[in-house]
């Protein structure tokens, strides 16, 4: 592919590199840091895998406190730091780069204090995304964002990524179910924003915060909203003999007042592939497939799903399969949440992840379809259709180097019709390097300087994360942060 | 106009219909800038559950375009007009999100700023600028609207918001409780909220403020008001009605109110009509709501005090005697030790001058507070002191 331009590394850094990595070990004791070659290559990408950067070291602190001595160090000696969680990011938000320092904060995993009377968690980052629900499933409570690496993510990279999932049409994003964070600085201060209860004091800190793709600060600690699970869930199949018939019945549902906790939208391509490997039972004479699910009480599933049936038959569907037993919903899942590893077994693909207004979204898929078959590509799509975040598997071969540079170009071209529709270039992956260049697309150059001052407000030197979310261009034209973001000393 | 100011330094009070004017620090000397001849919708999408409107737009007006449609602002902004001495239902929908005040259903539904979407406006440089969009999941660059949610004018002025909104519920229903103490009442709604029956309000009045609520049968009773709100589909609606009874049985008996009653019971709250203006000081203390009763106990030991307890707790509400200090070293120690943070909401102008209004910032905050000042308005034009001195 022809990749996003990478900062080039600071060879008087590279030159000092076994100095800073001593330093490093004196800091925080040598098991926490990471200097071979082999244990190095463990952390070279994340799963945008078409990138890959050596790091100059990896540290694993196991406290806040040891994230600020490598902090304060990393700012007293100007050196480049990339965060980490499990590094699962597909927007290249973890990628490092051959001068920067890794602090990685998978070991800070602990469950520090559950508070089931005020409803709410308090944990060290580093612990994975599901097992913040796992420990609390047992009185009925979940945490609600569940990004599709639930599995593997750490709530570190969800905070820095602002990460949704398929639930969030309902319960929101990280950003909506986060109350406070413990963060480092990059001059190493330690700063405590929000608390265990509702609206922060001051300026929305936090808000500015999750989502700021690691770039602001490393959160250590965070308080987070936990939700009583509902009594029942289930879902139901519709088929449809078109796109445009699955996205009107979508409109349909949410604008006759019923919110569903998911609403899954699959093409005919996806659903031929997922149902090859996942033999979920899915009809393969349908255009477009759309797994809705409800909650609430089995009563109020049932009356649920029969409203859905009826709204339903105003678009002709050629399938309706309701889930009769907790087996038939696991069954009905199953294709859904193999479906990117069913493609993947079969071709490679670039994941594109723009959001569109739910009303365009017959003319944008019709539009989708024809810029890839423009490049000669094929493309399924599987994807959130209540909140218009689109996923386009854009399919192509890595071997071949044309096919491959196609496959961008028509990923340049869907983002920008997204963003030509009233939609944005990322719901829910972040900017990261991928889309880093495309930023232009979307806001005025007056729009980036508002965001990069903040920035500086956080990282005067831009240390942390350098080279991502913005295009280098502006970065390197941007104007000297105001005196007055300085730090006294 | 603000190019002009910003170059020489003359001080903006940004102002939408001037119903929040009464609370915060007051602004000397100032140009005033109102945004109240930006008025309109300008996109309403009601099955993509979003709309656009120029910040100067009477809330009303959206409520009632909203409505036509089956359709509201899921997290109930509060109208503190009344409470400060200005008319009620004024407000703007910019100084809805500049300030981040929501009503009850907040605690089900999120505050103002989780359906911020997007925002256009204007900064002390001058500079036009968006951020966001209309899209339901966004993240693509910072989250600039949700950041200056709160942020009281003094950031930049909001000239467009764009936001989610949801369907009317069928229906509504309220359970009533009677007579219990704070630590009681607190108990009953947290352990309300942990059902799976998706209570939509949860507060709780002590006597003297239950005693100003318009129902009849409540304000006659001489006793303190403990309310939880169901709202969905009929069938749904009874049935959680009866599980939560069940589940709250070791608190008495519960009386209810129908939907009607319901929604005049939740309207007045949501005016702040049991906090009428008076002489008395009101403050707006947000809490873990565990520690809610401890922390009123706390400030009662200094002095007299009744509490509104909203968010099942995570709210107060407080109404105290007027003083020239205002309690604030009482209360926001009370604040500190409890954990949370305390909001001077009415007092008049020379205490609201001499006194910290907004929560004092840690020394850490305070920089950052300074720095994100700087970036969005290096003159310090904009709203000057209105949340903190000398910025």
């Amino acid at each position: 592919m022809t990749l996003s331009r990478l900062p080039e590394p600071d060879r008087g850094v590279l030159a000092r590199s076994t100095a800073i990595v001593e330093d490093l070990e004196q800091l925080i004791g040598s098991e926490a840091v990471i200097a071979d070659e082999d244990g190095r290559r463990v952390f070279e990408a994340d799963a945008l895998t078409a990138y890959r950067r050596m790091p100059l070291a990896v540290v694993l602190p196991r406290s806040t406190e040891d994230v600020a001595k490598v902090l304060k160090y990393c700012h007293q000696n100007r050196l480049k730091v990339v965060p980490r969680g499990a590094g699962t990011s597909l927007s290249g938000g973890a990628l490092p780069a051959e001068d920067a320092i890794v602090i990685g904060i998978s070991r800070m995993n602990r469950i520090l204090n559950v508070d089931f009377e005020n409803r709410t968690i308090r944990v060290e980052t580093g612990i994975t995304n599901l097992a913040i629900t796992e420990a609390v499933a047992a009185e009925g409570f979940f945490y609600a964002p569940d990004p599709s690496s639930q599995l593997a993510c750490t709530l570190g990279g969800n905070l820095a990524m602002n990460s949704g999932g398929a639930h969030c049409l309902k319960y929101g994003v990280t950003t909506n179910n986060v109350l406070g964070v413990r963060m480092v600085l990059i001059d190493g201060e330690i700063v405590d924003i929000g608390g265990p209860y509702l609206d922060a004091e001051g300026y929305d800190f936090l808000a500015l915060i999750v989502g700021s793709e690691g770039q602001f600060g490393i959160i250590t600690e965070a308080t987070v909203r936990i939700l009583p699970k509902s009594e029942s869930a289930r879902p139901i199949l519709l088929g449809f003999g078109s796109s445009a018939a699955a996205s009107s019945c979508v409109a349909a549902i949410i604008a006759s007042g019923i919110i569903p906790v998911a609403i899954e939208f699959m093409d005919k391509p996806a659903i031929a592939v997922a149902e090859a490997y996942a033999k979920a039972g899915y009809p393969l004479d349908v255009e477009a497939l759309l797994i809705v699910e409800v909650e609430g009480s089995p009563e109020e599933v049932n009356r649920l799903l029969a409203d859905i049936v009826e709204i339903s038959k105003g678009f002709q569907p050629k399938v309706i399969e309701a889930s009769t037993s907790p087996e038939h919903s696991a069954r009905i899942w199953k294709g859904r949440k193999a479906a990117f590893g069913a493609i993947g077994r079969i071709s490679d693909y670039y994941c594109m992840d723009g959001t569109i207004p739910l009303s365009k979204m017959p003319e944008v898929l019709a539009k989708i379809s024809q810029i890839c078959a423009g490049h000669g590509l094929k493309v399924a799509n599987v994807f959130h259709a209540g909140d218009g975040n689109l996923h386009p598997l854009i399919l192509y071969n890595a071997n071949n180097e044309d096919e491959a540079r196609r496959a961008e170009l028509a990923g340049a071209e869907i983002l920008k019709l997204c963003v030509s529709v009233g939609g944005c270039l990322t719901g829910e992956h972040g900017v990261g390097i991928e889309k880093r260049d495309l930023m232009g697309v979307q806001f005025t150059p007056a729009d980036l300087a508002v965001q990069m001052r903040i920035k500086s407000v956080f990282d005067p030197q831009w240390l942390l994360n350098a080279g991502k979310v913005f295009p280098l261009e502006a970065v390197e034209m941007k104007e000297a942060p105001p005196e007055s973001t300085h730090r006294a000393a | 106009m603000v190019a002009g100011c910003a170059e020489k330094g003359i001080p903006i009070e940004i102002v939408g219909s001037g119903s929040k004017r009464a609370v915060g620090r007051p602004i000397g000397n100032a140009m005033t800038i109102t945004t109240a001849s930006l008025r309109g919708v300008t996109l309403y999408e009601p099955s993509e559950l979003v709309m656009s409107a120029r910040a100067g737009t009477p809330l009303t007006a959206i409520e009632a375009e909203l409505a036509a449609r089956g359709q509201m602002l899921a997290f109930e902004p509060i109208d503190i007009g009344p409470a400060t001495g200005a008319a009620h239902g004024t407000q703007t929908i910019g100084a809805v999100f500049a300030t981040n005040l929501s009503g009850a259903r907040r605690i089900h539904s999120g505050a103002a700023r989780d359906h911020l979407l997007g925002v256009k406006g204007v900064n002390g440089r001058a500079e036009l600028f968006q951020s966001g969009g209309r899209v339901m999941k966004n993240v693509t660059g910072y989250d600039v609207a949700r950041g200056l949610s709160g942020s009281w004018g003094t950031l930049a002025v909001l000239t467009e918001v764009t936001f989610k909104v949801v369907p009317w519920p069928e229906t509504a229903a309220t359970v009533v409780y009677l007579n219990l103490p704070d630590n009681l009442a607190v108990e009953l709604l947290c352990a309300a909220m942990a059902q799976p029956v998706e209570v939509s309000g949860a507060v709780h009045l002590q006597a003297p403020l239950a005693a100003r609520l318009s129902h009849p049968g409540l304000k006659t009773m001489g006793k303190s008001v403990t309310a939880l709100r169901l709202e969905n589909f009929s069938g749904a609606v009874t049935a959680r009605k009866q599980k939560l009874k069940e589940a709250l049985r070791v608190y008495g008996k519960a009386l209810e109110l129908d939907h009607r009653e319901t929604l005049e019971f939740w309207s007045e709250l949501r005016r702040l009509s049991v906090l009428p203006h008076r002489q008395t000081l009101l403050w707006r203390i947000s809490t873990k709501p565990t520690m809610a009763a401890k922390l009123v106990q706390a400030i009662k030991r200094y002095m007299p005090a009744e509490a509104f307890y909203d968010w099942a707790g995570g709210l107060v509400w407080l109404e105290v005697p007027a003083t020239a200090d205002a309690g604030t070293a009482e209360i926001r120690r009370a604040a500190a030790i409890h954990g949370g943070h305390a909001t001077l909401i009415r007092a008049e102008r020379s205490v609201r001058a001499s006194v910290e209004v907004f929560q004092p910032l840690s020394p850490a905050i305070e920089r950052l507070t300074r720095g994100l000042k700087a970036a969005f308005d290096p003159a310090g034009i904009l709203n000057p002191g209105r949340m903190y001195a000398n910025l």
